[in-house]
């Protein structure tokens, strides 16, 4: 009996570990910085490239930062789901230019909407690297305290709106 | 001709002088960080190469981020750090030996093991089943049917 049930436990161990391969996601590098302060920056506005702004200055309510840029095909894939999103007004959305030409940035936040309340420009791509970077789009959830607290990687679907990020926002608008 | 004409484009193309960025460097023990360490970090986007391998725009981002890093003054272990506190330990090809990292290191062990365990289980059984599975009677009569055998052959040589 024994004999002919090895193998079945071997096959079924195989193919467990196989499907949860299928399952994952290579591109899902979980962050080191979730539930730490998120990185300082202090970058120049899109709009208005003299003025300067500074992460603290969202120190007390909940915000959105998300990295886009627009040479990225998914930002433009995610981008009525934030059109959508900012509509709602639940929310501040912090856009990070990443390593863009203010001009195209401009023209594509005209031409698409613009769900941002404000958009810094990080040229050189240096606070990305802070923020540990590596596909746009990028989403990070913060709290009230600066703390990142969820980071999503990739297009926001409005699936991910619905069933993560409004929950959160929610629950982390409640925190004091 | 249009071979010749076809690998000299070739060779002239851009890809082919698409090198690496050259770093000016004064102290040759920093050069000789910055290319262990290049070769050491993961380019997270094309995430099979080294940042020293790839050119995608992150790695060239990163290695800008280690030279500057260098040149500051910073050890090969301060660099790893930074890279770490933001990538996670998914960006060193040698990552450290913790909690998290411990089946990458001790699971091709752990394989090892299992298969000198079931080796051995193996050519036990094997040897075991051997010995007793032939009778004293079978013997002989294989040795009666290898006569015989023998006998058959030399028979055909005669004829």
């Amino acid at each position: 009996m024994l004999k002919y049930l090895t193998p079945l436990a071997l096959f079924i161990v195989m193919a467990v570990f196989l499907a949860l391969g299928l399952k994952l996601n290579p591109r899902d590098i979980p962050s080191p910085l979730i539930n730490l302060p998120a990185p300082n920056f202090a970058l120049p506005v899109l709009s208005n490239a003299s003025q300067t702004l500074k992460n603290d200055e969202f120190l007390g309510e909940v915000w959105l930062l998300n990295v886009w840029a627009s040479w990225c095909v998914s930002c433009r894939a995610e981008h009525p789901v934030f059109n959508q999103l900012a509509r709602k007004k639940l929310v501040t959305i912090v856009g990070l230019n990443y390593k863009d030409e203010p001009i195209a940035a401009k023209q594509w936040l005209s031409q698409l909407g613009n769900p941002y309340n404000v958009s810094v420009m990080d040229l050189e791509g240096r606070t990305g690297i802070d923020y540990g970077v590596y596909g746009v789009p990028e989403t990070f959830v913060i709290d009230k305290k600066g703390i990142i607290r969820y980071k999503h990687t990739g297009p926001v679907t409005m699936q991910d709106v619905q069933e993560i990020l409004l929950p959160l926002i929610t629950k982390l608008k409640a925190e004091v | 001709m249009k071979f010749l004409r076809i690998l000299v484009l070739l060779t002239f193309s851009l890809n082919s002088i698409a090198a690496v960025e050259y770093k000016k460097f004064d102290d040759a023990e920093k050069e000789k960080v910055y290319n262990v360490l290049i070769n050491e970090l993961r380019c997270l986007v094309c995430q099979n190469q080294t940042i020293a391998d790839s050119n995608a725009e992150l790695a060239q981002d990163l290695r800008r981020q280690v030279y500057e890093m260098l040149l500051q003054g910073k050890t090969k272990d301060e660099i790893a750090e930074f890279m770490t506190q933001r990538y996670g330990d998914f960006v060193l090809y040698n990552p450290p030996f913790k909690v998290k990292t411990g089946l990458l290191w001790l699971g091709p062990i752990v394989f090892l093991l299992i298969g000198l365990v079931v080796l051995v289980l193996f050519t036990r059984r094997k040897g075991v089943v051997e010995k007793t599975n032939i009778s004293e009677d079978e013997r002989v009569k294989s040795e009666e049917k290898k006569a015989k055998v023998r006998g058959l052959l030399n028979k055909g040589d005669e004829l």
